[in-house]
Formats: C-alpha cells, structure tokens, sequence
C-alpha cells in the first residue's frame, strides 16, 4: 500500500497513548497477603462479613479447583501462570464507613471520571445529551476487589428492582443469591469458574421482580488497579416472570509490563416471559505493540432460560485484553425461549482471542442467533469458537449462525471452529462463515474521495460490524465505535 | 473442546497384543521391523482413540470398537470363491481390477497382465519383504502421531502400489476392491499407493464389499497418493462394507502444481465408518474437489474428517459433503481449511448439510476455517434439517407414494455431491449405489 513510512510514523506516534485507559491511580490499598490458600479464601470470606453457608461453599469450590487442571483446548498460548504470585484480594483502604459518594476516596472518584463513568448521580443526569425522553443509567463501580459505588439505590428500590455488590446480597437477600447462585455454571464447571468461585470478591446482584421493566440501564464498571492482583468478579442477574432488564459491562485496567488475570463468572437467569439484554464492551489492557503485558481475561458466562417464552440476548465487542478466552451461552430450557449472540472481537498487535458461543438448545420450537464479527489485525489470532446443539427433546429448534473474519495485514490469523450438532431431525440449523481482506476496490473508492487509508479502513470495519453495534444501547454503541477505530489504528500497511 | 487424556485403560499383557500375536506373519524385517515397532509403540502411547481427544470427539472408538481384532489369516481357496461370488455382484466395466481378498493381494481374481505402457503395479508386500529401503521409508510416511494411522502403519500386510510416468494418460480406471470374504471374525490391515508422475492423468476406484456372511471385521486400510505437476487423479471411493463391519481407512495426498485432485467418497455400508484424509495442496494453481455422501440408517455410524492444507498461492479447494441419517444413525463430518501465511489467493469454499429422516438420527458437523493469509476467499456454510415439508407436498399431490416423494427429494439432496463425479459410468456406479440404499429403505 502506498505511503508506507508516514503509515509506519503514525504508528509509532499512536503506539504510546493508544490505550486511553492506561494510567494507575496511586491510593492505599488493603490487601491480602500473596497467594491462595483455605486460609486466603477465609480471608475474603471474613472481609466480605459472609455467613458460614457462603464460607463452605467457597472452600468447597477451592478443593475442587485443587484437584482440577488447566484447559489447554483454546487456541492461545502463554507462560503458565504462577497461582501462588497473586494477590487474591486488594480492596481501596477506606478512610470511614461510607455513607453517601461524597465520602468515597477523591481519588477514585477522580479514576471513574477519568474513564468517562458518571458516578455522581446529578452528573448522569448531565452527561450524555438524549435526543427524546430522558435516559439514566444505574452504575455499580467495581475497584480492584470491591465495589465501591452503586447509583440510583433508592429509585431502583422503588421499582422493587434490587441492584446492589453480590458482597451484600449475600447479607441482604441470602434466599434469593442461595436458590440461585452456582445453578447456572456449578462451581465444578471449569477450571476459572471453579477459582472464582473460591475467591470471587464482588460483582454484581440483580434481581428485576416479576412484571418489572427495570426503568433504567444498569451497568458495572470494572477497574482493575493494584499490581499483581486477580479480578475475580461474579455477577447474577435474575429476570423473574414477565420482567426486562438492560445489563451493561465495561472495564479497563492500567498499562503494565505484567499480565495480570480477570477470571469472571456471569450468572444470567430468567424465567417466563423474561428477556435479559446483556451487553459488554471489554477494553482491559491489551498489552503493548511487542506483545508485553496486559491482561488474561478467562471469563465464563452462561444464561439460562429457565422460563417458557424467555430470551437472553448477549452482544459484546472485545477489544482489549492479551488473551480472551470468553463464551457467553444461553442453555435454552423453557420452550419457545431465545437466545442471541452478536459478537466484534477486534484483535491487534499480539492479542489472542478465542471467543464465542453455545447454544444449547434443550426446550421445544427454541431459537437462536449467532452474528459474529472477527476482525484480526497486526500479529494476532482471532478464533471464533462455537457450540450449536439441540437435544433429542428440542422438537423444532432453530439456529442461524454468521460469523465473518476480516485479516487486516498478512501476520494475523482468523478461525472459525464450529461444532453443529443436531440430535433432532425437526431442528433446523444453518451456519455460515467467511474470511476475506477488505477490497481494494472500495479502499481506493474511499481514498480517491479524499480519506485517508486509515480513515477508509475504520469507514469499512464499521460497516462490517453494523449488525452488531446496532444491538448495544446507544451510549454504548458510540463508545464501541471510537473503540474499534483505536484499536485498529496503526493496522493499516 | 476436549484435552487428551493419557491411556487409563487395563494394559495388555505384552505378548498378547494383535501386534505381538501377528509379527511373524507381517512382511519385512530388519529397518522395517523397527519400523513397524515404533508404529506400534506410538498407537500404544493413545490406545484407541477416544471422546476426549478432539478429533475423535464424535467417533469415540474405544466405545463403538472396543478392541482390535486379531490379524486375519490369508485367504483359503473357499474365501477366494466366496470373495469371486461377492465380486461378481459389484463388478464394473471396462476397468482394470486389483483385488484384496482379507487384507491379502489375490492375482487369481485380479488383471495384472497387459499392462499400458508407463504403468507399474507391485504388490506392497512384496516391497515391504525385499523393496528398495527409500521406497519403505516412503511407506511408513504417515503422520504415526494419529493412533490408528500408527496401528495401520505397524500391521500392514499388504496392498498395490501403483507408479504412473511421466506423461502417461491412463484410459482405464483401475478399480482397487478390498473384499471381506466372511471367515471368523478378524482385522485386515492394508496400505495402498498411487505416484502420479507429472502431466500424467488416472482414474482410481477403490470398493469395500464383503463376502456372504461377513460379519463383524474391521477394515484398517490407508492410501497414499502423490500428484505430479500438471497431473489429473480422479477417485472414487465406495464403502459398501457389512452391516456389521468397521471401515477405518486414512489417506494422505499430496498434489503438485498446475494439478487437479477430483475426489468422491461414499459410504453405505459398515456398522462404524470413519475416512480421514489430508490433503495436501503443495503447488501453485492446483485445484481439488472434495465431496462425500454418507447414506446411513440402523446405527450406522459414518465420520468424514477431511483436513485440506494450503501452503502455497493460487490455488482453489471446493469441499461438498452430504448426509443422509435414518433410524439411530450417526453422520460425523469434521473439515478443516488451513491457509498458511504464504498461500495468498487462496479460494476455499466448504458445504456440508445433513437431512435427518428420524427422530433418532443424529448429524454433527465441524467445519473449521483456520487462516493465516490475508488475501484469500474461504468461505463454509453448514445446514442441518429435515426434508421440506412443502416440497413432499407437492409431489405428493402429484400422485407419488410419501416413500417415493422422499426418495426422489433424497437423491436430489446427495445428487449435489454425487454429480461432481467426472467420469459418466462411475458416476452412474455412485448414483446406483445411492439408489440401492434408497430401496433398501423402501
């Protein structure tokens, strides 16, 4: 391509700050000691103020994880991570009880600002301007091990929705996290699952009560901040009949020469009539452009429409962290329920992906969708990773899967690894995938009205991964947009 | 999504084994008896493969096959007249026959004389005994990592290697039947090869057919092919093995450049089936065409796992496969498309559907992209249902029997794959053999 050097200098010029989220806030800590043990997952307990049924099951879950071994089926590879050099648990040292925001450390305050998260309330009535009616966003901030906001407490619990840290669900509402917690990925599920169970520190709790249209967006923001720390957060929503709730994730991390590990469990349940809309915009540190640092995201999220009529809609867009080992599912129980995939993993410099769906088709006339979008650039690999079943039961079944790869330079990797498997002659399953370059042709249409390449190629990246943006909420959707062009930035040549 | 678990299994005891209870029957000694016990020790280290290895997830073999069986003896003068009586039933025309009566070559049964000019024929046990060492190393080539290729490697008794020159065109296809011909239960273990020299063109046919009252053998074949520059293979495999029978063949290609690699695959027969084969595109501009029909019905069993490898430019790969599952069975097909950084211009397009016709019937399908070039075109789709109910309707309101209106839309679906077929009377040998299913169902 032409202009090679000036290509190669913007690189260069972009490769220091391309990660906006890269800087570290320098406040106390309380953490504890380095290392796991049933001594470390007591700790926690002890922390977090647990009664003894959350303490058994957490070590429970521990000695399972001691006899467990690593998945190695993924195509990633990196150095084995040393367990043991890990600080399980870091916690912002607080200066009092909180009571309101206002006593929150400054400092924090100060970080989600940075990040762009309106932790004041007055601040999200005056952030984002709404073209009609007026759309307000609950967050629940996660620093580290703990959370350390959660906004719009009393309007939501007007609405009966309750959304507050998993940490005090567990106090609070210990019937509703014991009937439902570990019913969705059992703590034996695998290997990460099994150690979050063990030390999972905090998270998200959402329960939308029956008939309820949740009245606003929820949404977490994770950070992770310390040195040498793990997140392990666990989140459980629960959609009960006939309700609706708008779920969303972001998180970032600072820029480090070390990998640092996020092993997150998400726990999606919904009942008749329900519909869960989860949507995730991961952009953790992606480690720099010689392949150095950043984090190891080993997530398992599962839903699971346990109700007739149900639907769990997951839509993502991954592009940060060095490794991403993630398959959101949706095991889709009650008839007539629904689940959707839509997915841009977007991959640059020496980013490894390895993400994508199953589809677990168990109830009568289930459907589902699958759309995702593989975008590999720079040195790295990209693999969609897929399940697609229905069981002997799943009379009528369906299942329609895309899911397109774009190479962008000749270093990178792009797969696609589906497994279709139909025990079911009613069920009706079509898949479909392709992997090409963008064309020259419209490259050089872009260019000859006056854009430049990288601008061309953001212009064609974003039409390829339309159908997918327009499933995120609209905030959402503008940040992802600005996302994919920085990843992609420096990927032309 | 599986990790290989080491062999847990009870061990045998050492002098028990197929392997130890066969030796003094396996052709050659000396480079290939070490040869052979390397294979052997390689298959050991897995064992049978099984669910938790990810190429066998589906085809779980130390369930559905349980043991290897031992070594058939060579046929006697009844097997030869009970393998002659079995191939009279599938005889075809006009091509030249090289039959394998119980995993041995049969010259009574076989036309080695008048040979065209420019073609060889030996007998692999021949060469295993007495050949020419690089030609043996050449042999036992195979990627021994894959556990059944290794039990092949180390028991192979015999099998014909072809050799085609340079320039040669072969009119007459030459039709490789592998005959089970219905002793006691017993393994055959076979390996074939065909050397297609450059701007040489042939037609290979292979058949597994058994004999009147074969029951539970098991078929471990292989087939190594070579394709010179500018060459053209067309193959046909047909399985047509007992109801009760295991057919576990691997194959390894390689083409030149300017090539053209024509394949076609079908399997109606045998309880369990599995054909894995690699294929190798190695020259610039080279075509191939893969495509496969399983007819299955019982608890048949059948599994297809091609794996295609670009390593160079230009050249194109077209992979159309079809299932057609009935009562319990089982359809496997399991692609992979790799395109390695320098095969630019890569175009690779994969297909496969399946039609379930019970509610027992189960089809799984894998079809993998794995791409390492930015300047390509890959493609595969994959689709898996029942057939259209509104198209059985309206043939039925044109009169036809649901049986017939079935049957009709069937050899429609599996006519996709069997239409790519070059030559007219294999084509029409394939189309006869899916009709035969079809009847058989009816």
């Amino acid at each position: 391509m032409a202009a090679v050097q000036e290509t190669v200098d913007r690189v260069r010029q972009i490769d220091v700050d391309q990660y906006r989220y890269g800087f570290e806030t320098l406040i106390e800590s309380d953490k504890a000691p380095k290392g796991l043990s049933e001594d470390i997952v007591r700790f926690i307990s002890a922390k977090k103020n647990e009664p003894a049924w959350m303490l058994e099951w957490r070590l429970e879950a521990y000695r399972r994880w001691l006899t467990m071994t690593e998945p190695v089926w993924a195509r990633v590879s990196y150095p084995k991570i040393d367990f043991q050099d890990l600080y399980y648990y870091s916690a912002p040292k607080p200066k009092k009880t909180i009571g309101s925001l206002d006593e929150i450390d400054p400092e924090i305050l100060e970080t989600y600002k940075k990040l762009g998260i309106p932790l004041r309330e007055v601040e999200a009535l005056e952030g984002v301007i709404r073209p009609e009616g007026e759309r307000r966003i609950a967050v629940d901030a996660v620093f580290d091990s703990v959370s350390v906001a959660t906004t719009f407490q009393a309007e939501l619990k007007k609405a009966g929705v309750i959304f507050m840290p998993i940490s005090e669900a567990i106090r609070e509402h210990p019937e509703l996290v014991k009937k439902y917690l570990g019913t969705v990925v059992p703590t034996t599920d695998n290997y990460y699952a099994t150690l979050n169970s063990a030390v999972f520190s905090d998270g998200s709790f959402v329960y939308v009560p029956p008939g309820v249209r949740c009245p606003m967006e929820l949404s977490t923001y994770f950070r992770i901040n310390e040195r040498n720390t793990g997140q392990f957060e666990r989140t459980l929503i629960i959609a009960d009949k006939g309700s609706y709730v708008s779920y969303l994730e972001g998180c970032t991390a600072p820029q480090r020469d070390e990998n640092q590990l996020h092993a997150a469990v998400v726990e999606l349940v919904t009942h008749d009539d329900a519909e869960i809309k989860y949507s995730t915009v991961q952009n953790w540190y992606p480690g720099n452009s010689e392949g150095k640092g950043g984090i190891y995201n080993f997530v398992t999220k599962r839903g699971d429409c346990r109700g007739n009529n149900s639907k769990i809609s997951w839509t993502q867009v991954e592009t940060g962290s060095a490794i991403t080992w993630k398959y959101p599912s949706c095991i889709l129980r009650g008839d007539n329920s629904r689940g959707e995939f839509y997915s841009i993993a977007i991959s640059n410099g020496y980013q490894q992906v390895d993400s994508g769906t199953k589809m677990i088709h168990l109830g009568k006339n289930t459907t589902s969708r699958i759309i995702s979008k593989g975008i590999a650039a720079g040195r790295s690999q990209n693999t969609y990773r897929g399940l697609v079943t229905a069981h002997r039961k799943a009379t009528g079944a369906r299942n329609f899967t895309a899911c397109d790869s774009l190479l962008i330079g000749d270093q990178c990797g792009a797969h696609t690894v589906p497994y279709i498997e139909a025990k079911n002659s009613s069920a009706l399953f079509e898949h479909e995938a392709t992997t090409s370059k963008i064309s020259e042709d419209v490259l050089f249409y872009c260019v000859q009205r006056g854009l430049s390449q990288e601008e061309a190629v953001g212009l064609v990246v974003n039409g390829f991964v339309k159908d997918v943006l327009q499933q995120l909420p609209m905030e959402f959707a503008v940040e992802a947009q600005k996302l994919i062009s920085i990843s992609l930035e420096g990927s032309v040549g | 999504m599986n990790v290989a678990v080491a062999k847990t299994d009870r061990v045998e005891a050492a002098d028990e084994t197929p392997f130890a209870l066969a030796r003094s029957r396996l052709p050659g000694s000396g480079a290939v008896a070490d040869l052979r016990r390397e294979a052997y020790d390689a298959f050991q280290r897995i064992g049978l493969p099984h669910r938790r290895i990810e190429d066998w997830k589906y085809t779980d073999l130390r369930a559905l096959m349980r043991e290897v069986l031992p070594l058939a003896a060579a046929p006697d003068a009844e097997a030869l007249a009970r393998a002659a009586a079995a191939l009279k039933l599938h005889a075809i025309d006009g091509v030249r026959r090289l039959v394998l009566v119980d995993g041995v070559l049969a010259p009574s049964l076989s036309e080695f004389g008048d040979l065209e000019p420019k073609l060889s024929l030996r007998s692999l046990r021949d060469i295993l005994a007495g050949g020419d060492a690089a030609l043996q190393k050449e042999l036992f080539g195979l990627d021994s990592n894959n556990p059944m290729i290794a039990l092949n490697s180390a028991m192979m008794t015999d099998g014909v290697v072809i050799a085609v020159a340079d320039g040669a065109k072969l009119t007459q296809p030459l039709h490789v039947v592998h005959i089970a011909s219905g002793g006691a239960p017993a393994a055959v273990f076979t390996r074939s090869m065909l050397k297609l020299g450059n701007d040489s063109s042939a037609t290979l046919v292979e058949s597994y057919i058994a004999g009147e009252g074969a029951a539970a053998y098991q078929v471990h074949d292989s087939l190594v092919i070579a394709i010179g520059d500018r060459a053209r293979l067309d193959h046909v495999r047909l399985v047509e093995d007992g109801r009760e029978a295991f057919n576990i063949t691997s194959s390894a290609i390689d083409v030149g450049s300017h090539a053209h690699f024509n394949t076609f695959g079908m399997a109606t027969g045998a309880l369990v089936s599995r054909y894995q084969a690699v294929i190798n595109v190695a020259g610039e501009h080279s075509r191939v065409e893969t495509n496969g029909v399983n007819l299955l019905n019982g608890k048949q069993h059948a599994d297809t796992t091609l794996v295609m490898n670009h390593d160079v430019p230009h050249c194109a790969s077209r992979e159309v496969f079809r299932a057609v599952v009935d009562d319990r069975g089982h359809s496997v097909f399991q692609g992979r498309i790799n395109v390695r950084q320098p095969a630019q211009h890569t175009d690779a397009k994969m297909m496969t559907r399946a039609l379930l016709l019970s509610d027992d019937a189960e089809a799984d399908n894998k079809p993998e992209l794995e791409i390492f070039a930015d300047d390509v075109t890959c493609g595969h789709g994959a689709t898996t249902g029942a057939l259209d109910e509104s198209l059985l309707f309206y043939l039925r309101a044109r009169g036809l029997p649901e049986k017939d209106a079935q049957s009709l839309l069937i050899q429609a679906f599996v006519g996709e794959a069997i239409e790519s077929i070059a030559d007219d009377s294999l084509r029409d040998l394939a189309i006869g053999a899916a009709a035969r299913w079809l009847e058989a169902r009816a």
